[in-house]
């Protein structure tokens, strides 16, 4: 497996803050990748530093092979559509396009042009005077037409309503079907991931709670409802990610590549989104876990 | 990327443009005019008009104001306003190079900027030409080209007064990331740099000329009292009133300061009892006799005028240094925004 994105022991420190400390994570290539997290994880950071805008105080980051933005061809191999997607106010849609096409030498005029056809973008309007959805759509553009081998979306559907949002996804999925690229896209809302993503991160408190396939996640994870129980009871192969306890039941979350056999559970799948709130939720587990230890 | 730089920059481009070659026409037309009028030496006064003298004031305030002007409304704003918008966070991840993009921007504006700086400074100073220095008995004059209140407005320094005031501009946008707070900040440090540069600075740009001289007659520019009754001040002059006259002091036989001598308000004749001076300074003139008998009384007692002074020769000696202090500040300036943009700013 081929990493288009890989950090190690990267850090970021705002004066006294850490933004991000010792991250380590690799993203494979060739697929779309969900980064998502809690409010203040790190995620924007992170994504800041792939894209070379801001510079690691600690640890290292490669995208694309290479460290990034430290050459006009590193810059090439990776497109960024920053948060709230910002465009030139006074730059007409045309404009927009070229200055993508004085900018980035693997300009492709094709695809901007017919993007901006098909969205039904007006290439005299500026982009000031655009709504919200219609930015972000040119943004994208931006982004794709530079052909980049990595793309990399900063929460871009955050700021939209949902049918912008469902737009800006479907063209963004059509954009992957047609140009083979990578792609790293950040949200705190898991249902528009859940929709694009073949490949997950959850990134709490700067570290990786979870990672893989997300077809593999949803297989390998079990919710388990039964009489209370320990959960040292359980067998080896199966790793709890949260467990929850009533006065007579026990609920778990497992993760285990072997299936459950014992009868006395009933077993359930999880949905992305309930797969991503538990290992969120872990981050506060300690607590929880001394609760139960003073309830016995 | 000029493409990019170009379409940022060009409706303030061609603005200043427009305003410029309008003034150079203005004053190509009534320069010559000028020329014409200064032909007969000396006559030049009987002859000028208000209007020639507003115009010649103008050009005075508008290369003073211009540099400033450049650095606070295209300097100021041109990474701020990036910041601002968050619009460098679209143009940083094309294909090209913080620095380059940096680059490519400053350069273009500095260069615009000074184009438009030069052509207007040598308009004005071609025009003013006849007129700088010029003095006459009974109109007053006009203040010669190396004396502070016309040397920065004349000659080649304006330009590197442009260059040095982008550099703060733009410097400061990049610290401050707003351009409102950068563009204020910018006018009150380059004001400060402008007072403090012909204060301190500009006199020992080249080491200045002392001399002393013997008050008399012939070298006697002024004496004037601090009012009614206080102690008399002397000045004298050098022969070219082009000189730039850093400090006019009396001193004693001993080569100390020293404060005119009691006597001397007795001994010269009064400004008449009909008119007793107001207030502040007030020139004497003197019946001639006992004006000589003072001066002799004077001299005999050691006391000689010390003049330290600039050559009005030294004027462009002084403009390519001090337009060099002025680059070198702005590469210095330039610098450190440089540095803060590659590692500061996200």
């Amino acid at each position: 497996m081929t990493a288009v994105l890989r950090t190690n022991g990267l850090g970021k420190r705002y004066r006294r803050r850490w933004a991000l400390s010792d991250c380590t994570l690799s993203i494979p290539e060739g697929r779309v990748t969900g980064l998502v997290g809690p409010n203040g994880a790190g995620k924007t950071t992170l994504l800041n530093l792939a894209v070379g805008m801001l510079k690691p105080t600690a640890g290292t980051v490669e995208v694309c092979g290479g460290p990034p933005a430290v050459a006009a061809a590193a810059l090439a191999r990776v497109g960024f559509v920053a948060q709230e997607t910002p465009t030139y106010a006074g730059l007409t849609v045309a404009e927009h396009l070229r200055l993508g096409a004085r900018l980035n030498p693997g300009w492709d005029d094709v695809v901007a042009t017919s993007r901006i056809a098909r969205l039904g973008l007006d290439p005299k309007q500026k982009a000031g005077r655009l709504s919200g959805g219609q930015r972000a759509q040119l943004a994208l553009t931006l982004g794709l037409a530079k052909r980049p081998e990595l793309l990399i979306l900063d929460e871009p559907v955050s700021s939209l309503d949902p049918l912008a949002r469902r737009e800006f996804l479907q063209v963004l999925m059509e954009a992957v079907g047609e140009q083979e690229l990578s792609v790293v896209l950040s949200s705190h809302v898991v249902s528009d991931l859940e929709r694009v993503c073949d490949h997950l991160v959850v990134l709490v408190d700067s570290g990786v709670r979870v990672e893989g396939d997300v077809e593999t996640l949803l297989d390998t994870h079990h919710r388990l409802t039964g009489l209370r129980r320990d959960s040292r009871s359980l067998p080896a192969d199966q790793t709890v990610v949260s467990d929850r306890h009533t006065d007579r039941q026990s609920t778990f979350v497992v993760r285990t590549e072997s299936p459950i056999l014992d009868p006395a559970w009933s077993v359930s799948r999880l949905g992305l989104e309930d797969l991503v709130l538990t290992y969120m939720e872990q981050a506060a587990a300690p607590e929880a876990a001394q609760a139960l230890e003073v309830v016995r | 990327m000029t493409w990019l730089a170009w379409r940022q920059l060009r409706f303030q481009a061609l603005a200043a443009y427009v305003a410029v070659v309008a003034a150079a026409v203005v004053l190509a037309v009534t320069g010559t005019r000028i020329v014409a009028l200064a032909e007969p030496a000396g006559a030049i006064f009987d002859r000028l008009t208000a209007s020639d003298r507003t115009l010649f004031w103008s050009g005075l305030i508008v290369m003073a104001v211009l540099p400033a002007l450049l650095g606070a409304f295209w300097g100021a704003p041109l990474v701020a306003r990036e910041l601002e918008h968050g619009t460098h966070r679209l143009v940083w991840v094309q294909s090209v190079t913080r620095m380059r993009w940096f680059g490519v921007k400053v350069g273009l504006t500095v260069l615009g900027a000074a184009l438009a700086v030069s052509a207007l400074t040598w308009a004005v100073t071609r025009w003013a030409n006849p007129l700088d220095g010029a003095t006459s008995a009974t109109h007053g004059g006009f203040p010669s080209r190396l004396t502070p209140v016309s040397f920065a407005m004349r000659g080649i320094v304006p330009v590197s007064y442009a260059v040095f005031a982008l550099a703060l501009g733009i410097t400061l946008g990049i610290v401050l990331r707003r351009s409102v707070p950068a563009m204020a900040l910018t006018l009150l440090l380059y004001v400060a740099v402008q007072v403090a540069v012909p204060l301190w600075v500009r006199p020992h740009l080249a080491a200045p000329v002392d001399q002393s001289v013997t008050i008399s007659r012939a070298t006697l520019d002024g004496i004037s009292s601090s009012g009614p009754g206080g102690p008399l001040t002397v000045s004298a002059h050098r022969a070219d009133r082009g000189d730039w006259i850093l400090s006019n002091r009396t001193v004693d036989a001993s080569g100390r300061v020293a404060a005119l001598p009691s006597w001397l308000s007795t001994c010269l004749p009064g400004p008449g009892a009909e008119a007793p001076p107001v207030s502040g300074q007030t020139r004497v003139p003197a019946p001639v006799n006992s004006l000589d008998s003072c001066f002799a009384r004077l001299a005999s007692e050691g006391y000689r005028q010390e003049i330290v002074y600039q050559p009005a020769d030294r004027f462009w000696t002084l403009q390519w240094r001090e337009s060099g202090l002025y680059l070198g500040l702005a590469a210095v300036v330039g610098g450190v925004g440089l540095w803060w943009l590659r590692e500061r700013v996200s």
